[in-house]
């Protein structure tokens, strides 16, 4: 009786007091769960603002502007931007964004076949959803319709159309004038008085002349400039009837060329002389034609080296190679990295504008004329709005700077 | 002669021998690259068949090289691609769902009125092609170094030549900024053709020279730099890849 007793309280105890225990431990969990709830209370809404087509492009791009309280930047890890072209439709995420920069700049596609295609002149709407550090989001209002174009004038770049306008008045005055037979003068670069005595030296001895257009396409101004300067030396060869080599590393620089020579020994007289293969194509691998025109040098010898035009990081190897065969050699280029190697290397050295002078120099045609007074007059307003510049600032008026400022 | 000719014939040998020996140990690629390599290094020596037989080489394969790469590279995506989509499709097939571009045809003509100077008697035609490309290049350049090199100019060097910053006078950028103000104006001086280079003007044109060979001089030493990483590249090449000297 008295072990019945004992099985019957242990049943009771088992039975009544223990789910008791585990009920309040249930209810002992309850406060935490509530605790986790006041945690997890979303972040402040954001309010779309704004959409505003970015000015001076060609459309398809629209940045998008938001409201968020101060207190709600803390709780947040950044924002999502969506968007969708209906209110109703789905919405695509289309970046994300700090959580204390309240704008976001959509970069839209500018081809139709490309999915991210982002159409001109055509609503589109934004939702933002601020991404709480708990996990939990708040979604804006939908905010648009907004709608990106393009622009057909762009206002930042102002300063380079006064610039172009300005260039351009000089160079159709001066041309004019040039053509009217007004005298302009240039003065004389050592490089280019030695051309004569350059191509007679190489007549003395009897040996061919190089001359090297460099690796520019026919479009590169250097290139352009050396066109002329070739068509001077190749009629002085003509007229002294000795051997001119002109390898090309680009074909259309190749067929410029042709027509430039040939038009200089019909100058001089010589049409006979000339045949096509002075000038012949070697190939448009920088080095393999380093490698061509060194060979074309220590075999033929030339007496004198002309490289004028763009050059790159062939010009040591050639004017070196050039050096070791004694020729006299006449460099220029506008590629200012390049420009240390002909000086060391070489006779003598047209740097930079030089090379543009000299086309005017020697070709003495208006238009080049004109072009280089233009120039000149144009680098002398540089200098005295640089000069009026470092002036106001001295005095603490930054106006000119900001005059001349290009927003690209 | 005939010893020359011998002795010739002794350097062939014994090239052909080594670079039999070193195709079996190395492979063939490394092997000719590394031969090709001292061939045109053979040049400082002096012009021989080795480096002629190089030179050739070089230049052929880069000519066809870079003639593939313009008929594979730039026509057929470029312009049949663009033109006619599904004719490309075989070996591009990304594009031949794209919509046809029709003002592609303006390339093309420009092109053959290129082509045209093959011909004796419509050659004139390809002139009118290379002044449009002349042209509007000269053009679209015009204004581009005008806003970099002239109106950004004004901007970039417009400076203080007194300059305070938080603890008062700053010299070191005082310095820089007087060194930016007179290095521009003597370089603009030299530049100008207009005058000749006499008196003050030609004291500011010789100092802009001076300013100009001094950038010279420290471009030139940045420049031998990178030629020597160049060369130390190549030797890596031929003692390390090839001899296995370096690891």
């Amino acid at each position: 009786m008295r072990y019945k007793c004992i099985i019957a309280a242990a049943v009771l105890f088992v039975g009544l007091i223990l789910p008791q225990a585990l009920f309040a431990q249930e209810d002992a969990e309850v406060p935490d769960s509530l605790l986790a709830e006041v945690q997890l209370e979303p972040p402040p809404q954001p309010v779309v603002t704004e959409g505003v087509d970015r000015p001076n492009d060609n459309g398809h791009k629209l940045t998008v502007k938001w409201k968020y309280p101060e207190e709600g930047v803390d709780l947040i890890e950044g924002f999502e931007v969506y968007r969708s072209m209906s209110p109703d439709g789905e919405f695509q995420l289309r970046g994300q964004s700090p959580a204390d920069y309240f704008e976001y700049f959509d970069i839209g596609g500018v081809d139709k076949s490309d999915p991210d295609y982002m159409a001109n002149d055509e609503d589109y709407y934004y939702k933002i959803v601020a991404i709480g550090k708990n996990g939990v989001s708040s979604e804006s209002e939908i905010g648009g319709p907004f709608q990106t174009s393009g622009q057909v004038f762009h206002t930042g770049k102002i300063p380079v159309l006064i610039g172009v306008v300005i260039f351009a008045f000089f160079t159709v005055y001066f041309i004019s004038s040039a053509k009217k037979g007004k005298e302009l003068y240039v003065r004389p670069l050592a490089g280019i008085e030695a051309v004569d005595e350059a191509v007679g030296r190489a007549t003395e001895m009897g040996k061919p002349i190089l001359y090297i257009l460099g690796i520019g396409t026919a479009a590169d101004i250097a290139t352009i400039a050396s066109f002329t300067i070739l068509g001077r030396v190749a009629k002085k060869v003509a007229e002294y009837q000795t051997d001119l080599i002109v390898p090309c590393y680009e074909p259309i620089v190749m067929s410029i060329a042709q027509d430039v020579v040939r038009s200089a020994y019909l100058e001089a007289g010589r049409p006979d002389q000339y045949n096509d293969d002075m000038v012949f194509f070697v190939t448009n691998a920088q080095f393999a034609y380093v490698a061509g025109v060194n060979g074309i040098m220590v075999r033929e010898r030339p007496a004198t080296n002309f490289y004028l035009g763009y050059f790159a990081a062939e010009s040591l190897i050639l004017a070196e190679t050039g050096n070791s065969i004694g020729a006299i050699q006449i460099a220029g280029t506008d590629q200012i990295t390049q420009i240390p190697f002909f000086v060391v290397a070489c006779d003598y050295t047209l740097i930079g504008e030089e090379l543009y002078a000299a086309s005017a120099y020697l070709g003495r045609d208006p238009l080049l004329l004109g072009s280089l007074k233009a120039e000149d007059w144009a680098k002398g307003i540089l200098m005295v709005v640089f000069l009026i510049g470092v002036l106001t600032v001295a005095f603490g008026w930054d106006g000119i700077r900001e005059l001349v400022r290009v927003n690209l | 002669m005939a010893a020359r000719n011998i002795a010739g014939y002794v350097v062939l040998a014994l090239i052909v021998i080594a670079f039999a020996i070193s195709v079996v140990l190395k492979g063939l690629l490394l092997t000719v690259g590394a031969f090709l390599t001292l061939f045109i290094f053979s040049f400082l020596y002096k012009d021989n068949p080795y480096y002629k037989f190089a030179e050739h080489l070089f230049v052929g394969v880069s000519a066809a090289y870079w003639m593939c790469m313009g008929f594979w590279g730039t026509m057929v995506p470029n312009l049949f691609g663009k033109l006619y989509p599904p004719m490309v499709g075989g070996v591009l097939p990304a594009l031949k769902d794209n919509p046809a571009e029709f003002h592609m045809v303006i390339p093309l003509i420009l092109g053959i009125m290129l082509l045209m100077r093959l011909s004796s008697k419509a050659g004139w035609i390809s002139k009118w092609a290379l002044a449009f490309i002349v042209g509007t290049t000269a053009g679209l350049n015009l204004v581009r170094y005008l806003r970099s090199d002239f109106i950004q100019q004004i901007n970039n060097t417009a400076l203080s030549l007194y300059v305070t910053g938080a603890t008062g006078f700053d010299l070191g950028a005082t310095v820089s900024n007087i060194v930016i103000f007179i290095g521009v104006m003597c370089g603009l001086i030299y530049f100008f053709f207009s005058k000749e280079h006499k008196g003050a003007f030609g004291v500011g044109a010789r100092t802009g020279i001076i300013v100009l060979m001094v950038t010279f001089g420290a471009s030139f030493g940045y420049t031998v730099m990178a030629r020597i990483s160049l060369l130390v590249g190549r030797m890596q090449f031929l003692f390390g890849d090839w001899l296995g000297m370096i690891r």
